[in-house]
Order: C-alpha cells, then sequence, then structure tokens
C-alpha cells in the first residue's frame, strides 16, 4: 500500500437476496473471475469458503490468549501466594492447586476474550475513531455486494460486468468501479 | 447447496448379523466366566487384597459411633454385588440418557439429529434388563453394599445407634418403621425405571408409527412426541437427582454432597454421548446411515467435549468446596478416595480427572478432530472408560472399602453388562427402519452444514 499513492479500483455487484449472492459467488467463480469480498447485513454460513479464502486462524488466537492468561494466572497466584507473602488459608499449602483453579479459570477466559476484541477490532480495521471505508453504504441494510479486486483479474472490466449481470446483480444501476485508496 | 441434491436410501434397516450375535454371546459368556472365575480366585486370596487388619486398626482410630458398626470386613461376595451394582446403575443411566436425548432432539425441535435419532432411540430398551439386576443385587447383596439396611442403627439406646443415619430413615422405609424393609426406597427404584421405560415405550411406538404414514403433511405422530418428550424431560430432571441419591450417594450414608444429583447426570450423560458416537461411527463405517456426514459428527463432537467440561465443572466445584473447607462429615468421603483406605483409590481420582477432562478438552478442541471419526471413536472410548471409571471411584470405596481393585470380576462384569447392552441396543435397532424417514425435518438434517 505505501509505495503506491494510486487508489485501488474495484466493480461491485450488488444483489438484493442471500441465496443470489451464494449463487453468484459460486457461479462466478466458475466462469473464472476471482471474488474479493462479499459485503452483507448478516453472517452467511460457508461464505468464506465459496470466495476461497484460507480457513481463520481465529482459533489458534484464542487458544493463544486463553493459554497467555492461564500462565499470567498461575504466574500470579505463585508469587503472591508463596513468593510475596505465603498465605495459609484453611490449613491448606499456600498453592493447593484447586485453590488455584478458579482464579486461574476466569483469567484464561478474559485474557481471552480481551484479546479476542482486540483481534477482531485489528482484523477489521475497526476502533475508536476510525471509519471504516464502505463499498456500498446499502450493505448494513438490506443489500449484499460482490466485490471483484480488478488488479487481480485479468479480464476486462466490461466482461467481469456482464457476468455479475448474468447472475443476478442489479442492473440499476450496473455494477460499478469503486475506488480505494 | 440446492443444485446437489443426492437421494439417500431413508428405508434402510439394520440387519442384526448373526457373526455379531455370536460375537457378542461368546463375550457375555467369557464375562461371565471371568466373573465366576474371578470370584473363586478371590475366596482363595488371587486378586483380592487383605486389607481387613488395618481398616479395623484405622476404623478404631476414627473417633465417632460409626466406626465400630456395621464395618464387616468386605468379602469377595461383596465384591461380586459392588460390581453388579455399579455396572447395572452404570448401564441404568446410559439407557435412560439414550431417551433423553430423543427427548431433547424433540422438545428442541432439533432438525440435525432427524437422521441418528433411531440410534438414539434404541439405548431405552435395556431399562428393562437392568432393572431386576438392580433389585436382584439390591435383596441379595443390599445389605453389604448399603450402610443404612442395617436396623441396629435405628435402634435407641443401643451402642451402634446413629443419629445421623437415623434422621434419614423416613427416606428410606416410610411408611414402614425405621430399619425394617425399605419400601420407599424400593418403590422409587421401580417406580424411576418403570416411567422411564414407560414414557420411552410410548416415544418409540409414536416415532415407528411414523414411519408408516403416506400423508407426509401429518405431523401428529411428531407432534404428541414432543409432549411425551417434554413430561420425559420434567420427570427426568427430578427422578435421576433422587436415584443418583439412591442408588450412589447412600452407599456413604453420612456423607451428602447436593450437588450429587447434577454430578451423576453429567457423567453418565456424556457416557451416553461417547455411546451415541460409537454407535454412529460403527454404523456409518459398516456401511449404514451415508447420510451422516461429518457436519452431523462435529455436532456429536461438541457435545462430548462440550459436556467434558460440564462434567469437570460439576465434578470440580463439588470437589473443591469440600476439600477446602475440611468439615469432618463431607471429608470422610474424600479421605476414603485419597490417603485412606490404603491409596486403593488415589490413582483413580487422578486418572479420572485426566481421562475425562483433560485428555478429550484437549484432543477434541480443534474442529478438524470433532469431524474425523478415528479422533472421535478414540475420544467416545475414552470417556466412556473414564466415566465407568468414575462410578468406579463413586461406589467401591463405600462398599468394598480397601479391597477393591481391577481383576477379574471387574472385568467380567464390564463385558458381561457391555456385551448384553450392545446386543439389547442392536437388537432393537434392527426392529425398525434405521432412519426415521418421516421426520418432518429430515430436509433439514440431510443439508446440516456446519
Amino acid at each position: 500500500m505505501a509505495k503506491s499513492k494510486e487508489p485501488k479500483k474495484y466493480l461491485v455487484g450488488i444483489y438484493d437476496h442471500e441465496e443470489k449472492v451464494v449463487e453468484a459467488v459460486k457461479k462466478v467463480q466458475k466462469e473464472g473471475v476471482k471474488v474479493e469480498e462479499v459485503y452483507s447485513p448478516h453472517p452467511i454460513h460457508h461464505i468464506d469458503t465459496y470466495i476461497g479464502h484460507p480457513r481463520t486462524r481465529i482459533p489458534i488466537a484464542a487458544f493463544m490468549f486463553g493459554a497467555t492468561g492461564t500462565i499470567l494466572a498461575i504466574t500470579m497466584i505463585t508469587f503472591m501466594m508463596k513468593i510475596d507473602w505465603p498465605m495459609i488459608i484453611g490449613g491448606k499449602n499456600p498453592l493447593y492447586p484447586p485453590t488455584m483453579v478458579p482464579v486461574t479459570f476466569e483469567a484464561t477466559v478474559l485474557i481471552c476474550a480481551l484479546g479476542m476484541v482486540a483481534t477482531f477490532l485489528i482484523t477489521n480495521n475497526m476502533g475508536p475513531g476510525k471509519v471504516e471505508f464502505m463499498f456500498d453504504r446499502r450493505t448494513t441494510d438490506d443489500k449484499y455486494a460482490l466485490v471483484v479486486d480488478l488488479d487481480k483479474n485479468t479480464k476486462s472490466v466490461e466482461e467481469i460486468r456482464q457476468i455479475l449481470i448474468k447472475y443476478g446483480a442489479e442492473t440499476t444501476p450496473p455494477p460499478r468501479i469503486v475506488e480505494k485508496s | 447447496m440446492a443444485e446437489v441434491h443426492v437421494h439417500y436410501n431413508l428405508n434402510e434397516k439394520y440387519t442384526f448379523t448373526p457373526e455379531l450375535k455370536k460375537k457378542l454371546a461368546i463375550g457375555m459368556g467369557v464375562g461371565l466366566v471371568l466373573l465366576v472365575l474371578g470370584v473363586i480366585l478371590a475366596y482363595a486370596g488371587i486378586g483380592f487384597g487383605h486389607h481387613e487388619a488395618h481398616e479395623a486398626g484405622k476404623a478404631a482410630q476414627d473417633a465417632g459411633k460409626h466406626a465400630e458398626v456395621g464395618h464387616h470386613g468386605a468379602t469377595p461376595l461383596t465384591r461380586l454385588w459392588a460390581n453388579l451394582w455399579l455396572n447395572g446403575v452404570f448401564f441404568t443411566y446410559i439407557a435412560a440418557m439414550g431417551v433423553l436425548f430423543v427427548a431433547i432432539q424433540y422438545v428442541a425441535y432439533a432438525g440435525w439429529s432427524a437422521t441418528i435419532r433411531r440410534v438414539a432411540e434404541a439405548f431405552g430398551a435395556f431399562l428393562p434388563f437392568t432393572a431386576p439386576v438392580l433389585l436382584i443385587t439390591f435383596f441379595l447383596g443390599g445389605h453389604d453394599l448399603f450402610h443404612w439396611t442395617h436396623h441396629d442403627l435405628y435402634e435407641k439406646g443401643k451402642a451402634t445407634y446413629d443419629p445421623i443415619i437415623a434422621g434419614k430413615a423416613g427416606f428410606f422405609f416410610f411408611p414402614l418403621a425405621a430399619g425394617s424393609f425399605p419400601l420407599f426406597w424400593v418403590l422409587r427404584l421401580v417406580a424411576f425405571i418403570g416411567i422411564w421405560y414407560a414414557l420411552y415405550r410410548m416415544l418409540i411406538k409414536n416415532s415407528v408409527a411414523e414411519d408408516y404414514l403416506t400423508d407426509k403433511t401429518d405431523f401428529s405422530y411428531h407432534k404428541r412426541n414432543i409432549t411425551i418428550g417434554a413430561i420425559f424431560i420434567v420427570f427426568f430432571g427430578l427422578s435421576e437427582s433422587v436415584s443418583a441419591w439412591d442408588w450412589v450417594m447412600s452407599i456413604d450414608t453420612h456423607w451428602y454432597s447436593t450437588m450429587f444429583g447434577w454430578y451423576v447426570f453429567a457423567s453418565s450423560w456424556v457416557s451416553a454421548l461417547a455411546v451415541l458416537t460409537l454407535a454412529v461411527v460403527y454404523l456409518k463405517e459398516n456401511g449404514y446411515l451415508k447420510m451422516v456426514n461429518e457436519n452431523h459428527l462435529h455436532d456429536l463432537g461438541k457435545f462430548m467435549f462440550a459436556f467434558s467440561i460440564f462434567w469437570a465443572y460439576i465434578w470440580f466445584a463439588q470437589y473443591m468446596l469440600q476439600a477446602y473447607s475440611n468439615i469432618p462429615e463431607e471429608i470422610e468421603y474424600w479421605v476414603a478416595r485419597h490417603d485412606g483406605l490404603e491409596g486403593v483409590y488415589s490413582p483413580m481420582i487422578v486418572m479420572n480427572v485426566i481421562i475425562n477432562f483433560l485428555f478429550p478438552f484437549l484432543f477434541l478442541m480443534t474442529r478438524d478432530a470433532k469431524r474425523k471419526e478415528i479422533f472421535l471413536k478414540i475420544t467416545a472410548f475414552a470417556i466412556l472408560m473414564g466415566h465407568y471409571l468414575d462410578f468406579f471411584v463413586m461406589v467401591m470405596p463405600g462398599t468394598v472399602k480397601g479391597n477393591g481393585g481391577f481383576f477379574l470380576i471387574e472385568i467380567g462384569t464390564l463385558m458381561l453388562f457391555a456385551c448384553a447392552f450392545v446386543y439389547v441396543f442392536a437388537n432393537q435397532l434392527s426392529r425398525q427402519g434405521l432412519i426415521a424417514k418421516n421426520h418432518p425435518m429430515m430436509e433439514e438434517s440431510l443439508h446440516h452444514s456446519i
């Protein structure tokens, strides 16, 4: 991004039904058009696999955050209860394992949750003060947008436009080019 | 989705092959032989610990009256009764949980499970076989298994009088006199299993009748089963807790845990899910249930994963509070499972947590693992063994004391019960179509995708 200031060009087809856009994604790709992304007002099952996105690594991130929380909690309890100020509660060893479980569990869940919120905001380019670029405002309402990156396709713009229309894109107005810098 | 529409054979029937019948019969026979051999060897002193002397010494150290009462040294016969009771209870719960699974699918309007519902429907057929086992074991060996059956506990003024157990007498003996015949307790056993079985038969009857419908828009049988399922869930929710106190918790009569019903539920529910998964994978491997794909397996895997964690949560919540608070009447239960009784059960309680929580938690965590048959098979088998062990640790310390362990009696009884369960299960499965073909949500199940 940094080396070229030139805006990238995308062709955006608008669909008015979930099934139409799902069918379009499958068929358009069969005709050799690489689909960049689909924007929808609601989640669509398996749309990522239809587009051909690689498997999400979110579960790995979640596990890592969780493991971080576990280690953090055990370190914290060990420091507090054994090193800094040993405490005997209920006649038990300061590091009686069952008593460590609730705090460890909570810390695991907390760090995991906070980490996932951060991951979500970063990967989606969201957060306080940020304004996400939108290909079409109506995708937050009742329309579905199928976005084609023109740089990644060898077909001409007109060819791709005709393919999108062939599989149900709205014709008024027809799929249009949107520039994103 | 619309363009790929594979037509599956919804009329398929499971055939209970003579080879399998023979194998299971041999399994039962071997189990029985091992069992008898185990008892004979135990009387000869092989594979049966002699801890009575130590135990008597330990009991003498324990302050309180109950140390003097009813601590007969456990004989090999006690161990036989305890094993029969353990397996009887374990398999009763697995069978009942199968019915619960079906009831939940109905009440939750679940579509995904339409193709595997018949498999779960075959579980309950084992209930009429375990109920007599439980009753006979109780009448023959109840005195050895249950401390509360000793009538001298209830006689005021005697040295053996136990005010704590006497206070619980009504729960066992109502309306008869304390220390006589435990009418209330026996009636509960018969009523619970009887009503579970009756509701199960009603579910099965409607479910099978649905197969012969000619009008595909007739959902009357399905709707009737939703009502029966709801009744079953409510009744089972109450009776399962009480049955857990009756059959398992009352072995350690002084001890009580307010979570025990849930704990037993979690343990047996996840066992039943493991049996269901094993059965579905087995059927798939033998060419049945072609429409069950990795999405359905994923759901079963999620069920096992989630309820393993649920079990660990319940187990831990019960353990930690009692271990930490260290109140004598609560801690005696855990002492018997740790250092007490010569530490016979202390490795088991550690294995219990490892097999039933850590293993499924780490092994089934990823999406891919839940979608592969081999992973599911390994985990389901481990869970099943692990929860047998869990029930073992619940039943054995209170009955056979320090004389417990794994030897021929245990292996024989488990083989006998497991083979009998599979036999009855397969027999029930072969009676009607393997797929509830007129299930209103069959189409949803065929297209299930997660």
